[in-house]
C-alpha cells in the first residue's frame, strides 16, 4: 500500500471533536523560477479540501498556492465519540488522496 | 648562603607552571548559569534546553500546541526511511553507528588524533563516502531528516562534552572567542543578543539564550518552512549581523558548536526542535 501524504489526529476536547491533520504536499505556486534554467516551476497545489464525519462534509475548502507547503489544518466540530473522520484532497494536477480515521484511532 | 638561599627560591618560581589566566569550560558554564540566574530571575533554569519557550508563558502555550502535531513529523518519516534504507553495497546508516538509541548524546566530540571536532551531521556523510555514496548537501533536506531521526531517538539523554586536553581546549576556546567576538555591519557579537539581551526582544522575536543553546536542533523553522541543521542556523545569524556567514561544517562553525554544547553540559538533548 503506498504511504499516505495526510496525518491526522482526532481526539474529544471539550465536548467538541478537535481534527489536526498534516499534509505532505508542495503547494508549488507557480510564480517560482528554477534559480538554475530560470524557468517557471509549474504550479502543484490542492485545490479542494473535504473532511467528512460519517460521510456528511464538516469543512469543504478551496485552497490554491497561497496555502504554504506541507499544509497543517486544525479545527473542531460539533460530534460525537464514535465517529469516522475522512480527509481528502484533490490538486490542479487531478492528484488526490484519503484518510479515514476513528476519533482517536493512531 | 643568603645568595643560595635566594637561588633557589628563584629556581622554584621559574619552575612553577603559570597558570592561565582563560578560565575552563566548567567555570565558564559555572559563570553563565549565575549570569542568568540574575538577569533572568525566576525561570527554570533547567527548562533552557526549550529556548524562549522557558522564558515567556505565552509563547510556550502555542509551542505547546504545536508539539502536539509538530511539523517535523514529515522529516522524521524521511529520516527513518533513510536510516533503513541500504546502501548499494548492502550496509546502512546503522553499521556506521550501531545503536541509534546512543548515537546523539556522542557528539559533538574532539578527535585527538585529527585535531578536529566530530560532528553528527559531519559523521553523517563521512558514513555515505565511506560507503560509495553521495554525500547530502549540508544544511537541509536530508541530513537534517536524518540527524532528527537520531535526535529524537536520544531524546532525554545528557548533553556531555567535557574539553580536557590542550588540543580539546584550544578548539573549545576557538569557539568561545568567536561567540564573544564583534562581526558585521551590525557589529554584534553572538552574545550581545543571546547573553547580555537574552529575554529582551529584538524587533518582534524574544532573544534565547546561550545556556540550552543547541540541545533541539536541527530545527524545523516556520520562516524556513521545512528542517534545518544548527550550521544552517549559524550561517542565517551571522547574515542577521550582516556578517558573511561561514561554510557549513567549517573550522569556525564546528569549534562554535563545540564551545555552545560545552555550555549546555548537563542539559538533556530534545531534538528535533520546532521554533518560529
Amino acid at each position: 500500500m503506498a504511504k499516505s501524504t495526510i496525518k491526522l489526529r482526532t481526539k474529544e476536547k471539550g465536548g467538541k471533536i478537535q481534527v489536526k491533520a498534516l499534509i505532505t504536499h508542495p503547494m508549488e505556486t507557480g510564480i517560482r523560477k528554477n534559480k538554475k534554467t530560470g524557468k517557471k516551476i509549474p504550479a502543484h497545489y490542492i485545490t479542494d479540501l473535504e473532511v467528512t464525519a460519517n460521510g456528511k462534509p464538516v469543512i469543504t475548502a478551496e485552497w490554491s498556492g497561497s496555502i504554504s507547503k506541507n499544509p497543517f489544518i486544525s479545527f473542531k466540530y460539533a460530534g460525537s465519540k464514535s465517529d469516522s473522520v475522512t480527509l481528502t484532497w484533490k490538486d490542479n494536477t487531478g492528484k488526490s488522496d484519503s484518510l479515514t480515521k476513528k476519533i482517536g484511532e493512531k | 648562603m643568603k645568595k643560595l638561599i635566594t637561588t633557589v627560591a628563584l629556581f622554584a618560581i621559574a619552575l612553577t607552571p603559570i597558570v592561565t589566566a582563560q578560565a575552563g569550560p566548567a567555570e565558564d558554564q559555572k559563570a553563565l548559569k549565575g549570569y542568568f540566574t540574575k538577569s533572568l530571575a525566576g525561570k527554570d533554569l533547567n527548562d533552557f534546553g526549550n529556548g524562549v519557550y522557558a522564558l515567556d508563558a505565552d509563547a510556550r502555550s502555542q509551542w505547546e500546541e504545536i508539539e502536539e502535531f509538530p511539523p517535523y513529523e514529515i522529516a522524521l518519516d524521511t529520516g527513518s526511511e533513510l536510516w533503513d534504507k541500504k546502501f548499494k553495497n548492502g550496509k546502512s546508516f546503522e553499521s556506521c553507528f550501531g545503536d541509534i538509541t546512543k548515537v546523539r548524546a556522542k557528539y559533538p566530540y574532539h578527535d585527538e588524533a585529527k585535531d578536529t571536532i566530530i560532528t553528527l551531521e559531519g559523521e553523517i556523510n563521512k558514513c555515505l563516502t565511506d560507503n560509495g555514496e553521495k554525500p547530502f548537501k549540508w544544511k537541509k533536506g536530508k541530513i537534517a531528516a536524518v540527524s532528527a531521526h537520531i535526535a529524537y531517538a536520544g531524546r532525554g539523554q545528557k548533553v556531555n562534552v567535557q574539553p580536557k586536553t590542550k588540543k580539546a581546549l584550544a578548539w573549545y576556546n576557538k569557539g568561545k572567542n568567536f561567540f564573544y567576538a564583534k562581526r558585521g555591519q551590525l557589529n554584534l557579537s553572538c552574545a550581545d543578543c543571546h547573553v547580555y539581551n537574552a529575554g529582551r526582544k529584538a524587533r518582534g522575536d524574544l532573544l534565547s539564550p546561550l545556556y540550552g543553546h543547541p540541545t533541539h536542533f536541527p530545527v524545523f523553522r516556520s520562516k524556513w518552512g521545512s528542517l534545518g541543521t544548527l550550521h544552517r542556523r549559524y550561517g542565517g545569524c551571522n547574515k542577521n549581523v550582516r556578517a558573511k556567514p561561514f561554510k557549513a561544517q567549517s573550522d569556525e562553525y564546528k569549534a562554535l558548536e563545540y564551545f555552545q554544547a560545552a555550555m549546555a553540559n548537563g542539559l538533556e538533548l530534545n531534538g528535533p526542535g520546532a521554533r518560529k
